[in-house]
C-alpha cells in the first residue's frame, strides 16, 4: 500500500472532530505514517464539516486529490452522496451513517431529498463497495460516530489498523463515563 | 486520556500528534516567550484553544483575548519594548484592523522581541475575502516566515523569535488555515524552564521610540530597511530555505508553504520532476539563492497561492541579474483566486507544462446533492429575533449586516442583512444609507463581542452626526462563531472573573437616548419594540439578546441533572401551513415525504422558541412516557 485515503463528512454538531482524531491516533498507533486536516468554516453553524486523512510514507498535503479517497465516512446520507461525487474513487468504499438532517433547500421543498436507492444505485454504477450502517438502539445520537467506527473495525476498512490501535486512540483521547460508554458500544457494534 | 497541557509543559524531547495551532505554542513555550495576546478569528482560535488546557498559574506566560486586534498589537508591543518576547496572533483580515499600530512597528527597537502569527485564509474558508498579508509586510518592512506543516509551524516560530529578539524587529510567521488545521506527528526538544527576569526593562535610551518629523522617522525607517536587508543575508544560507534536488537542469519551480506540499503530491508518481526551491522565507527573498536557481535552469515556474507577490520579485532578479530563463507565473485571473490544493496546482502546472504530468479522467455525471449552507443553531435566539424583526420591516427597508453568527440572517427565510463588509461597519454604513433618505428605513445589526471591537466608533459618530437609524445589538453573551470566547460584556475574561461592562450602560455614556432591551424569544415585544424604534426620528438602539443555546446547552448537557427536552407535532392540529420551516427555518423540523412535519430528534434542542410561531398550536413541548 503505497498510500491510503479517508474522507470523512457529515453536518456540524455530529462528531465527526472526535471520529477524525481516534481514526487519526488508531493509524499512528499502528506504525502507520500519518496526516490529517480538519475543513471546517462554519461547522458548528450546521454547515458541513469535512475531515480528510491520508496513510503512507510519500504524502505530502493533508489534502486529498478530487476522487482519490479510498474510504468516504459520512455521518449523514445527503453529504455521504456529496463526499461519493467528489472525493471518492470509483471502487473505492462508501460507509454511511443512514440519517438524515434536511438541508434547507429540502425543508423549503426546493429540492428533493436524496434517497437511499440513488446511493446505492450510484455505488453499483461505479463498483464502490457499500456499506450502511443504521442503529435502532441506539439510545444517545452522540454515539453514531462510535456506531460508524466500530463497522470500520469491524469489516477491516482500514488498512493496517487493529482493534487495539483504535482502542488505545479513545483511550487517549476520553476518560472517565465517556470512555466507558464510547467502548461499550464500540465493542458491542463491532461483533 | 492524554492531556494537552501535559504535553505542552513535557520537559523532555518527545512526539506527538498535533494540529499546527496547538504545535506553535509550544514553540512559544520553548522560545521562552512571555506575553501572548489576540481577538479571536479562524483559523487561529485553537491556538487559545491549547493555551487555554493550561491552567493559569502553571502557564509560562501571560495571555489575552483583547477586545479587538488593534489592541492586542499594541499590549504585544509594549510587553516587547519592556523585555519580552511577546507574540500577537489573530485571523487574515485582523491585520486591517491591526494595520495601524503594525505598520510602524518595524521602526521601533524591539527588544524583547516579536512575533506576528497571522492566520490567512486562502479559499475564504472563514473570512470575507482572501487578502494576501504578505502586501502588508512590504509595506512595513516586516520579514515572513512560511511554514508548509505542523512540523515546520513549530521550528518556524522559533526560529522567528530568534532572529526578532537577535534583531529587536517584528517577525510574521504567516500561517494558512489547512496549514492551522493540519495534524501530523511533530517531533518537540526538550524545554528547560528558565526563571524569567521580570524587572521592567524600558528604556528611552533603547530608542528612538517617537516617530515624529522627518528628522526622527528618516534614521528609524535607515534602521528598518538595514535589518530587512540582515535577514536577507541570513535567508541566504538559512535551512529555512531549501532545495529539492531531481537533477533536473532544464525545469525548476520555486513555491513555499502549503502549495509546495501540492507540488510534491503532484510529482509524487511522475518521473519526470523540476528541481523545487521552497521558500521558508518569504519576505525578503534570497536575492542569490534564487539567482542561483534560476541560473541553473531553463524554465522556472513560480507556483504562488494567491497574489503574484514572489513571482514580481524574481523576475526582477532575473532581469538585474541578466539571466537569460523563462519565467512563467500567473496568466489569467483564476490563478489569482482560491487554495492551491493538489487539485488546483495540477491544473496551474498542466497549463504551463501541458506533456508533464498524465491526464486525469473527465468527471462523469453525477447525481446531484442539494446544497447546504450554514444556518443558525437550533435554538438560537438570532433566529427568535430575524423572525419577528422581519414583521417589523417593510420590504423597501433597508438592512444592514455585521461580521458574526447573525450574518447568517441574509439567508432565507429570513434575508435581513442586505450589505456586510467588515467588523462594526454596519452603524456607519447605516448613517450613510439614511442620507438623502426620507423613504426607506435603515436598520443595522450588531452582535455584542462586535459591539466592543469595532462597533463603538459607528455608534459615537450616530449620536455625534444625529444619524436617524436603528441600530440592533443582538446580544448572545459571547463571540460565538469562533468558539465561545468571552468578551468585555461577558463577565469573565480568558483568565478571571471581571466586572461586565453592560452594554446598555455604554449606550447610555454615549448619550443614546432611545434604548430598548428585550429577550429575543419574546417576539412579540420584540416587533413591537423595533417597529417603535423605527418610527423615531434620531438614532435608536434595540438590544435583542438570548444566551447562544450552543455553548448554553452544551453547559446543561454537563451538568448531573440534565434532561433532554424535546418538542413534538401534534398531528391533530398541524394543517401543514409549513410557518416553522419556510419562515421560522429552525433545522429541528423535518418535511416528511408525505408532506408532514417531523422533528429530528437528533437536533431539537427543546427550547420551545418555536412553540409561539404555529399558527394552528400544533408545536407542543414533548410530553415524557
Amino acid at each position: 500500500m503505497d498510500y491510503f485515503n479517508i474522507y470523512l463528512t457529515g453536518v456540524g454538531g455530529q462528531g465527526i472532530g472526535l471520529l477524525c482524531e481516534v481514526l487519526l491516533r488508531a493509524a499512528d498507533n499502528a506504525g502507520l505514517n500519518v496526516k490529517a486536516v480538519d475543513t471546517h468554516g462554519l461547522a458548528q453553524r450546521g454547515g458541513i464539516v469535512v475531515s480528510q486523512i491520508r496513510i503512507g510514507d510519500k504524502v505530502y498535503s493533508p489534502l486529498i486529490p478530487s476522487n482519490e479517497a479510498d474510504l468516504v465516512i459520512s455521518l449523514e446520507r445527503h453529504e455521504a452522496l456529496r463526499a461519493m461525487n467528489t472525493a471518492l474513487k470509483n471502487s473505492g468504499t462508501l460507509i454511511y451513517y443512514n440519517t438524515v438532517w434536511q438541508p434547507l433547500e429540502v425543508r423549503l421543498g426546493s429540492s428533493n431529498e436524496i434517497d437511499e436507492e440513488t446511493i446505492n444505485q450510484e455505488c453499483l454504477r461505479r463498483n464502490i463497495k457499500l456499506i450502511k450502517v443504521i442503529e435502532a438502539d441506539l439510545d444517545n445520537v452522540q454515539m453514531q460516530n462510535i456506531a460508524l467506527l466500530a463497522n470500520i473495525c469491524k469489516y477491516g476498512l482500514v488498512p493496517g489498523i487493529n482493534i487495539d490501535n483504535y482502542k488505545q486512540a479513545m483511550d487517549d483521547l476520553m476518560e472517565g463515563k465517556m470512555l466507558e460508554e464510547n467502548i461499550k458500544t464500540f465493542d458491542r457494534l463491532r461483533m | 486520556m492524554k492531556y494537552l497541557a501535559d504535553m505542552l509543559l513535557r520537559q523532555e524531547a518527545f512526539s506527538e500528534i498535533v494540529m499546527g495551532n496547538t504545535a506553535v505554542v509550544r514553540a512559544m513555550i520553548e522560545a521562552g516567550t512571555r506575553v501572548v495576546s489576540s481577538y479571536p478569528g479562524s483559523p487561529t482560535p485553537e491556538i487559545a484553544v491549547a493555551i487555554k488546557t493550561i491552567p493559569r498559574e502553571k502557564r509560562p506566560f501571560y495571555f489575552e483575548f483583547s477586545t479587538n486586534e488593534k489592541v492586542a498589537t499594541e499590549v504585544a508591543y509594549g510587553a516587547a519594548v519592556n523585555g519580552h518576547l511577546s507574540t500577537v496572533f489573530f485571523k487574515s483580515v485582523g491585520l486591517n484592523v491591526a494595520s495601524d499600530t503594525f505598520v510602524q512597528l518595524s521602526y521601533m527597537n524591539i527588544t524583547g522581541g516579536m512575533v506576528i502569527v497571522i492566520g490567512d485564509d486562502p479559499g475564504a474558508n472563514s473570512s470575507q475575502n482572501e487578502q494576501d498579508n504578505r502586501h502588508y509586510a512590504h509595506m512595513s518592512y516586516t520579514p515572513v516566515l512560511e511554514p508548509a506543516s505542523p512540523a515546520e509551524v513549530y521550528i518556524y516560530y522559533k526560529e522567528a523569535a530568534r532572529l526578532s529578539r537577535d534583531k529587536q524587529m517584528p517577525v510574521i510567521l504567516r500561517l494558512t488555515t489547512h496549514v492551522c488545521h493540519a495534524k501530523e506527528k511533530v517531533h518537540f526538544s526538550e524545554w528547560i524552564e528558565q526563571t524569567a527576569d521580570d524587572t521592567p526593562l524600558f528604556d528611552v535610551a533603547n530608542g528612538p521610540y517617537i516617530p515624529i518629523a522627518a528628522s526622527l522617522v528618516f534614521p528609524m525607517k535607515r534602521k528598518a530597511l538595514s535589518r530587512l536587508e540582515e535577514v536577507r543575508k541570513w535567508s541566504e544560507t538559512s535551512s529555512v530555505n531549501r532545495v529539492i534536488d531531481n537533477k533536473n537542469s532544464q525545469m525548476g519551480i520555486i513555491s513555499m508553504g502549503l502549495p509546495f506540499m501540492s507540488l510534491m503530491d503532484v510529482f509524487e508518481k511522475t518521473d519526470q520532476k523540476p528541481d523545487i526551491l521552497k521558500l521558508g522565507v518569504v519576505h525578503p527573498v534570497a536575492r542569490k539563492r534564487v539567482a542561483d536557481f534560476l541560473k541553473n535552469h531553463k524554465q522556472i515556474m513560480v507556483v504562488e497561492e494567491l497574489d503574484n507577490v514572489v513571482e514580481k520579485e524574481i523576475k526582477c532578479i532575473a532581469f538585474e541579474e541578466n539571466i537569460n530563463v523563462k519565467i512563467f507565473g500567473k496568466t489569467e485571473s483564476e490563478d489569482w483566486i482560491g487554495e492551491y490544493t493538489p487539485d488546483k496546482v495540477y491544473e496551474v502546472i498542466c497549463k504551463t507544462w501541458p506533456d508533464l504530468l498524465p491526464n486525469k479522467k473527465l468527471e462523469e455525471s453525477m447525481p446531484q446533492v442539494p446544497l447546504r449552507q450554514a444556518q443558525m443553531c437550533p435554538g438560537c435566539g438570532h433566529r427568535s429575533a430575524f423572525y419577528a424583526i422581519k414583521k417589523a420591516l417593510a420590504a423597501t427597508d433597508i438592512t444592514v449586516a455585521d461580521i458574526g453568527c447573525h450574518t447568517l440572517g441574509f439567508l432565507p427565510p429570513y434575508q435581513t442583512g442586505q450589505l456586510l463588509m467588515c467588523m462594526g461597519a454596519s452603524t456607519s454604513m447605516g448613517a450613510g444609507l439614511s442620507l438623502f433618505n426620507t423613504s426607506r428605513k435603515v436598520v443595522a445589526f450588531m452582535g455584542d463581542s462586535t459591539f466592543f471591537h469595532a462597533g463603538l466608533p459607528g455608534i459615537i459618530n450616530a449620536v455625534f452626526n444625529s444619524h436617524p437609524i436603528t441600530l440592533i445589538v443582538m446580544e448572545n453573551g459571547t463571540t460565538a462563531m469562533t468558539g465561545h470566547q468571552d468578551h468585555a460584556a461577558s463577565g469573565r475574561n480568558f483568565n478571571e472573573i471581571t466586572e461586565a461592562i453592560p452594554i446598555r450602560q455604554v449606550l447610555e455614556g454615549f448619550g443614546v437616548k432611545h434604548i430598548f432591551e428585550t429577550d429575543t424569544y419574546k417576539q412579540s415585544m420584540l416587533i413591537s419594540m423595533v417597529k417603535e424604534a423605527m418610527q423615531i426620528d434620531g438614532f435608536s438602539v434595540v438590544i435583542a439578546k438570548h444566551p447562544c443555546m450552543l455553548k448554553f446547552t452544551r453547559e446543561q448537557r454537563r451538568k448531573k441533572s440534565y434532561v433532554q427536552q424535546q418538542v413534538q407535532i401534534n398531528s391533530d392540529k398541524c394543517q401543514n401551513v409549513y410557518e416553522c420551516i419556510e419562515r421560522f427555518g429552525c433545522p429541528t423540523f423535518t418535511k416528511k415525504s408525505d408532506g408532514r412535519i417531523s422533528i429530528n430528534k437528533d437536533l431539537c434542542i427543546g427550547d420551545g422558541s418555536c412553540i409561539q410561531t404555529c399558527p394552528r398550536s400544533a408545536v407542543e413541548p414533548l410530553k415524557k412516557a
